[in-house]
């Protein structure tokens, strides 16, 4: 197969997709620095990837996989004197554990009976155990569950076991180098395009239907209490008239959710966006928020003594509120006005716990949950300086954009990785998906890396490289603490915790430690922020690890949802729901790492609510290569770009003002070429030259190895071009920057089939789905 | 570096904006021309709209190219089917509201727009309410969208209670808007009119058949109500104690009973020949139709009011003709009506008796609690304690001290005296930007206080010395009065209206500022001036003193004025009547 090279040289090579490694890719090619933006997987943003549901299903699949061993290659040919090997790992196994799945929609759309034939497994004689004691402690054994639909299917497996056994057509985790001609095409995480055949994966595919017996998974940490509703073996029907006598509104099947899987955008990790948080003035002052869209939280609500409360943080809250009383109103107002300067009564409780200096001010006990657990959002033994320092942040933020202090992206947080890779891109960095980097060349005198080695064995030389941490085995790791964990649950549900006459509401809930457990930050996210299909909520509960996530979790959406655990409870229903655990990013030590000097490690998510780590350390990165350089200047306005051809998008006229190396690149000869000396001028000029100029670069690429960067320098100038112009000539970019794999094989098709891996174009296409 | 974005150097962008600009204004200069040009000429065709539309969607503070328009339109009016005038309307308010676009607080666009409503054809009143409401969410203050809000909703009829739980929005995303509470206090007496009370007896008999009219419904609102509008205002101010608009609304609903328009005292005096009359409030009686029968004939008599300076003036004399009442032995009856209202009041002056008077006394009508409203105690009672408690935990809080005051007054003013003093002295404090204001008030309060504790001890004493009084007022409410002792305050002067004291015999007014005597004028019976050590310097300030007959005793001690040469023999050429002087 032809395969096209990368250009051999570059500034920085990064790689993972994370947020990150996209900030700093940004603010590297921002500045002029030759970026090559890899990640072995085939999708972008890594862990703070969103999936649509059914790619979701394919991940979970993926993590409950077997990882496949893989087979080390030997490039210690390409060695040069002096030089030495660092071989990277190459699966990220180690991030994701514990992964569960349970279903608790009806399998079908709501006319079809229940299909209650299947039984749970009884060669688990431990899980049933356990079963029938937790069901004893709750309701009566005996007679079936009024469940929805009891017995549906819920498929569970932990990571250590095989999946049940099924017919995915998914091999390219298996090879070492997928084949480049796939490396463009869609990956299957992402929405997959009409015209491919798996398009609508079957439930069958993803889930292994109820009739495959799940094997209850001989785990570790058996769940507490299982899910499976069908704890007798001699009711193998429970009467259907009780299941059916509850619902007064439709109930959402899982048919339903698979049909309507496109509408979803599943974080797999939940944030948010303080409003005046090193991101969002980060995303301001670079110009990225022009790529991406943001909803208010409308909503702060905390959990307290079974109930869900409003939580008033504003002063038209305040107001409103119906639960405060005038004089709490005066108190909390008086309160939130005061903390805003430190004062000197403030500084006498430096070291102290928050909670004592909130005793003090005698607030009462509503006031002081509200702003322990909300508004500060600290444990009780937090010291009082931090405590304060926290609630002056979140007052800081309020108010910017709206009633409460956090925004929420659009089509989900995986967006925001995306929105820097495109900035990135637009200022010429190039990206490859499924393509990674083997191993590491070192410089033995200099201790410096001084190239890497792909995973085709091209050996690309570069002054820097940014590693996400899962590339570096952890015998090279320093860490002082051992690895901590989050716990991560994902529901769909179908109503709101806390309906209102709104339904576009966006919550942040705060869960307070209950019995020595931590807090848990609960996101509910509302079909608006298209996150979900209409009728369903999009529920994330985050808090860190004590035990698996099922452990950790599993009690409080009990007590909080109606599930088939807790069948009368009043509250939603959950539809599905998954658990996780996600390695903590925040343990990983930013220095002192067995690496040579100029490769630099990023972590992947931390356990915050806000993003201010993952933006610290890529800006640390970008300050430790680049000392004297801005860190993401805004990107100029488009106005305002001299183009080298500015009477007109004729390519042809370009030689003289370019400079040195496009000089080059311009050298190889014919007017095809110029369009890639120009680039940074000219293809901004004319978007549609993009098109043809695009056609031609695939052909231009073969010819040198500049090439490519050529082509990429189209990027530059049309994105820059077209903020706005996020249709065709976009799409053209990211074929671009995937065709560098092999950009000559699929030519026209690449762009089309391109566009769905490039961050904008993915959003283009959903935004089109969501105007059906 | 390499491979960077070259951007264009500010001066090379200035350069570019300065010829943009110029370029700009050479299109619209040519465009107004001709659009003047047009209109000169009386050509009202759809060029000159188009032209028009174009300045005036860069520029939509172009009053006259407003009127064009307004002048093109009619003429379109005359010569075009209605559907086809429905269309130009239509696209007109689309046009309009580009216009608000560039400038949402521009006059001309908002009134061109009230135009052409009020013209379309068929209007679509929801479309327009629709635009407001996106008008206020982007600025609640727009008093222009305001006021077209408050037409559209005249013209299509939007039922009260929407509009009250529009209110009920905008107040909920942002009270600290004075249109929104204002607006609410215009719905809620519309939506829940106070029931009407038993009507005092001795007025006007009750008109059943006829609705009272809007003025007389005017601003109270039924009980129930009431008690919720209390209970939201009240979480304003203790949300933000320190924003102004929660706390006038809560003003307004404790309200403010207006005084009925009456009589309120007729004096008649044998001596003098001379009725004095006091309304309730001020009135020209040269022009409200004042009608003297005196028994039972009509008298032709000149009213005048008390001083020069008032052509509206609460108290109000005149003369009878020489001889008229001066017969001691007979009994006299008079009547005053007011023929306008209409209303009168009778007195009788009997036999042997030198002066006689008929009046409602200040206890009687409950006067100064007239500031808030005839609640119910027990309301205004749980207000205060509210109140109270707010004032616990903002104790410098001007707004909250200021009601408590203000409830405190409504509900028992005697009893509250000493408190009532105690937070004016906090309010000067901690808004001394206001001390003069609130001692002005608090003299106000004094006084009132002092002429109901007269009228409960049923004299015509008047003494209120050492209160730091800083004005005078409710003076007509002295009319009766012959002893009056302001001595010990911070009295500038005896303002005109202290004319109204129309039977003060002596004047005690020692250890003031007062430096001017403007009030003491006319005065029959006055016989008496004490104003040790107050500000008087010249000999002039003292002139009004030379129009009372009777004054006998003077006391200047401790007076610049009595430094001034010769001052001895200049007073007794000014003042010949005195006898008493003291320098």
């Amino acid at each position: 197969m032809a395969t096209e090279e990368l250009p051999s040289e570059f500034d920085v090579v990064i790689l993972g997709t994370g947020l990150a490694e996209s900030v700093a890719a940004a603010a590297f090619s921002r500045v002029g620095q030759k970026v090559l933006h890899l990640d072995r997987r085939s999708y972008y943003a890594a862990n703070w990837a969103s999936f649509s549901f059914n790619a979701l299903l394919t991940w979970v699949q993926q993590q409950q996989e077997e990882p496949q061993p893989h087979e080390i290659q030997d490039w210690s040919s390409l060695l040069e004197e002096g030089e030495e090997l660092i071989y990277l790992s190459q699966s990220d196994s180690a991030s994701i554990r514990n992964v569960q799945v349970f279903c608790f929609a009806s399998e079908e759309d709501e006319e079809e009976a229940p299909d209650t034939t299947e039984e749970e497994d009884s060669a688990d004689p431990q899980g049933e155990a356990e079963e029938e004691a937790s069901h004893k402690e709750g309701e009566e054994p005996e007679p079936p569950l009024p469940l929805p639909p009891p017995a549906q299917s819920q498929s569970e497996s932990a990571q250590t076991l095989p999946p049940p056994a099924q017919s995915q057509s998914e091999p390219e985790p298996a090879q070492t180098l997928p084949p480049p001609a796939q490396s463009q095409s869609e990956p299957p995480q992402t929405l997959p395009p009409p015209a491919q055949s798996q398009s609508e994966p079957e439930p069958a595919q993803t889930l292994p239907p109820p009739a495959q017996s799940q094997s209850e998974p001989p785990q570790t940490l058996p769940p507490p209490a299982q899910s499976q509703s069908e704890p007798e073996p001699p009711q193998t029907l429970p009467p259907p008239a009780q299941s059916q006598s509850e619902p007064s509104k439709k109930k959402i099947s899982y048919a339903h959710l698979v049909r309507e899987g496109r509408r979803f955008n599943i974080d797999l990790v939940s944030k948010l966006m303080f409003s005046r948080g090193s991101l969002v003035d980060l995303l301001i002052k670079s110009n990225v928020s022009r790529y991406a869209e943001f909803k208010n939280v409308t909503r702060i609500l905390t959990y307290r003594q079974g109930r869900v409360e409003q939580v008033p943080c504003s002063r038209s809250d305040v107001f409103a509120s119906r639960q405060l009383s005038v004089v709490e109103k005066r108190k909390l107002m008086r309160f939130l006005t005061s903390c805003a300067e430190e004062t000197e009564e403030q500084r006498a409780y430096n070291g102290r716990p928050y909670l004592e200096f909130l005793s003090d001010q005698k607030l009462g006990d509503n006031l002081q949950h509200f702003l322990l657990h909300s508004i500060a959002m600290v444990t009780e033994a937090t010291p009082t300086e931090q405590g304060l320092a926290a609630t002056r942040h979140f007052l800081r933020c309020l108010g910017r954009y709206g009633n409460t202090p956090f925004l929420f992206p659009v089509y989900g947080l995986g967006e925001i990785p995306q929105c820097f890779c495109r900035m990135c891109a637009v200022f010429g960095g190039i990206y490859c998906l499924r393509h990674s980097v083997s191993c590491l060349l070192l410089d033995t005198h200099s201790n410096r890396c001084k190239a890497v080695i792909d995973s085709r064995g091209q050996r690309i030389s570069c002054s820097h490289v940014v590693l996400e941490e899962g590339f570096v085995g952890a015998e090279r790791k320093r860490s002082s603490t051992p690895p901590r964990f989050l716990s991560r649950a994902v529901l769909i549900t179908d109503g709101s915790i806390l309906p209102t006459d709104s339904e576009q509401q966006v919550s942040l809930v705060t869960v307070p430690p209950a019995a020595g457990g931590p807090a848990v930050k609960m996101v509910e996210l509302s079909p608006s922020t298209m996150t979900c299909s209409a009728g369903t909520y999009l529920v994330h509960l985050t808090c860190p690890s004590v035990g698996s996530a099922h452990q950790d979790l599993s009690p409080l959406v009990t007590s909080m949802f109606r599930t088939p655990e807790s069948p009368d409870h009043d509250g939603p229903s959950v539809l599905w729901c998954l658990f996780f655990n996600m390695a903590d990013g925040s343990g990983v030590e930013a220095e002192g790492h067995d690496l040579p000097e100029n490769v630099h490690l990023s972590s992947g998510p931390d356990a915050e609510l806000g993003h201010e780590h993952a933006v610290r350390q890529a800006e640390s990165i970008f300050q430790k290569i680049l000392p004297e350089e801005e860190f993401c200047p805004p990107a100029p306005n488009p106005e305002d770009i001299i183009y080298d051809g500015d009477t007109d998008g004729d390519t042809g006229d370009t030689y003289g003002d370019t400079d040195g190396d496009t000089g080059d690149a311009v050298n190889t000869g014919d007017a095809v070429n110029t369009g890639d000396a120009v680039n940074t001028g000219d293809a901004v000029n004319t978007g549609d030259a993009v098109n043809t100029g695009d056609a031609v670069n695939t052909g231009d690429a073969v010819n040198t190895g500049d090439a490519v960067n050529t082509g990429d320098a189209v990027n530059t100038g049309d994105a820059v071009n077209t903020g706005d112009a996020v249709n065709t000539g976009d799409a053209v970019n990211t074929g671009d920057a995937v065709n560098t794999g092999d950009a000559v094989n699929t030519g026209d098709a690449v762009n089309t089939d391109g566009d769905k891996t490039s961050p904008g174009e993915e959003e283009e296409e959903r935004r089109a789905v969501s105007e059906e | 570096m390499h491979g960077r974005v070259k951007v264009k150097s500010t001066a090379q962008q200035e350069e570019e904006k300065r010829k943009e600009r110029e370029k700009k204004l050479k299109i619209y200069v040519a465009a107004r021309d001709a659009c003047f040009t047009k209109r000169k000429e009386g050509i009202f065709d759809d060029e000159a709209l188009q032209i028009s539309q174009q300045l005036l969607s860069s520029n939509p503070d172009f009053a006259t190219l407003w009127n064009y328009r307004r002048e093109i339109l009619m003429y379109l009016e005359t010569v075009k089917e209605e559907d086809e005038v429905q269309k130009i309307y239509v696209a007109e308010l689309s046009f309009l509201e580009s216009c608000l676009k560039v400038n949402p607080k521009s006059y001309g666009s908002w009134h061109h727009r009230w135009w052409v409503s009020t013209r379309l054809p068929k209007p679509d009143w929801a479309r327009e309410l629709n635009l407001c409401d996106r008008c206020l969410s982007l600025d609640d203050r727009n008093f222009h969208c305001w006021d077209y809000r408050r037409m559209v909703v005249k013209m299509s009829g939007v039922p009260v209670d929407q509009e009250l739980a529009f209110t009920d929005r905008l107040i909920g995303s942002n009270f600290s808007n004075y249109s929104s509470w204002h607006y609410r206090s215009t719905l809620l007496p519309l939506l829940h009119p106070e029931s009407p009370e038993p009507t005092s007896p001795c007025h006007k008999p009750p008109q059943s058949s006829t609705p009272p009219s809007p003025q007389i419904l005017s601003h109270r609102v039924c009980e129930e109500q009431l008690l919720k509008e209390y209970e939201l205002v009240q979480n304003a101010f203790f949300t933000d104690p320190n924003d102004q608009s929660a706390w006038f609304y809560y003003r307004w609903l404790l309200g403010r009973a207006e005084r009925e328009e009456m009589i309120s005292c007729v004096y008649v005096c044998r001596d003098e020949e001379r009725v004095a009359v006091a309304f309730s409030g001020p009135v020209n009686a040269q022009a409200c139709g004042l009608l003297l029968v005196l028994d039972g004939l009509p008298q032709r008599v000149e009213w005048r009011s008390v001083h020069p300076r008032f052509k509206h003036s609460p108290v109000w004399i005149c003369d009878f003709p020489p001889g008229t009442i001066s017969d001691i032995p007979n009994e006299h009856n008079l009547t005053v009506h007011w023929t306008e209202k209409p209303t009168h009041r009778d007195c009788a002056l009997y036999t042997g008796r030198s002066e006689s008077w008929c009046r409602d006394s200040a206890t009687d009508q409950e006067l100064f609690r007239s500031e808030l409203s005839v609640e119910k105690t027990s309301v205004l009672q749980s207000e205060l304690q509210s109140c109270n408690q707010l004032q616990e935990l903002e104790p410098l809080n001007k707004w909250c001290l200021l009601t408590i005051i203000l409830l405190m007054r409504a509900l028992d003013p005697l009893g509250y005296e000493k408190e009532t003093l105690a937070h004016f002295q906090t309010l000067k404090e901690v808004d001394s930007m206001r001390s003069a204001y609130y001692s002005d008030l608090c003299s106000k309060f004094m006084i009132e206080n002092t002429i109901l504790k007269m009228e409960y001890a049923e004299v015509r004493v008047f003494s209120i010395s050492d209160k730091n009084l800083t004005t005078l007022c409710h003076l007509d409410q002295l009319l009766l009065v012959t002893h009056i002792n302001l001595s010990s305050n911070q009295l500038q002067r005896l303002p005109p209206q202290f004319a109204m004291l129309q039977c003060l015999e002596v004047l005690e007014a020692d250890d003031n500022s007062i430096e001017n005597l403007e009030g003491v004028y006319h005065l029959p019976k006055l016989e008496e001036v004490i104003l040790k050590n107050n500000k008087i310097s010249s000999l002039s300030d003292l002139q009004p003193l030379a129009s009372c007959p009777k004054l006998k005793r003077l006391d200047l001690r401790g007076n610049p004025v009595t430094q001034t040469a010769d001052v001895e023999s200049k007073l007794a050429e000014l003042l010949p009547s005195v006898t008493d002087l003291l320098l």
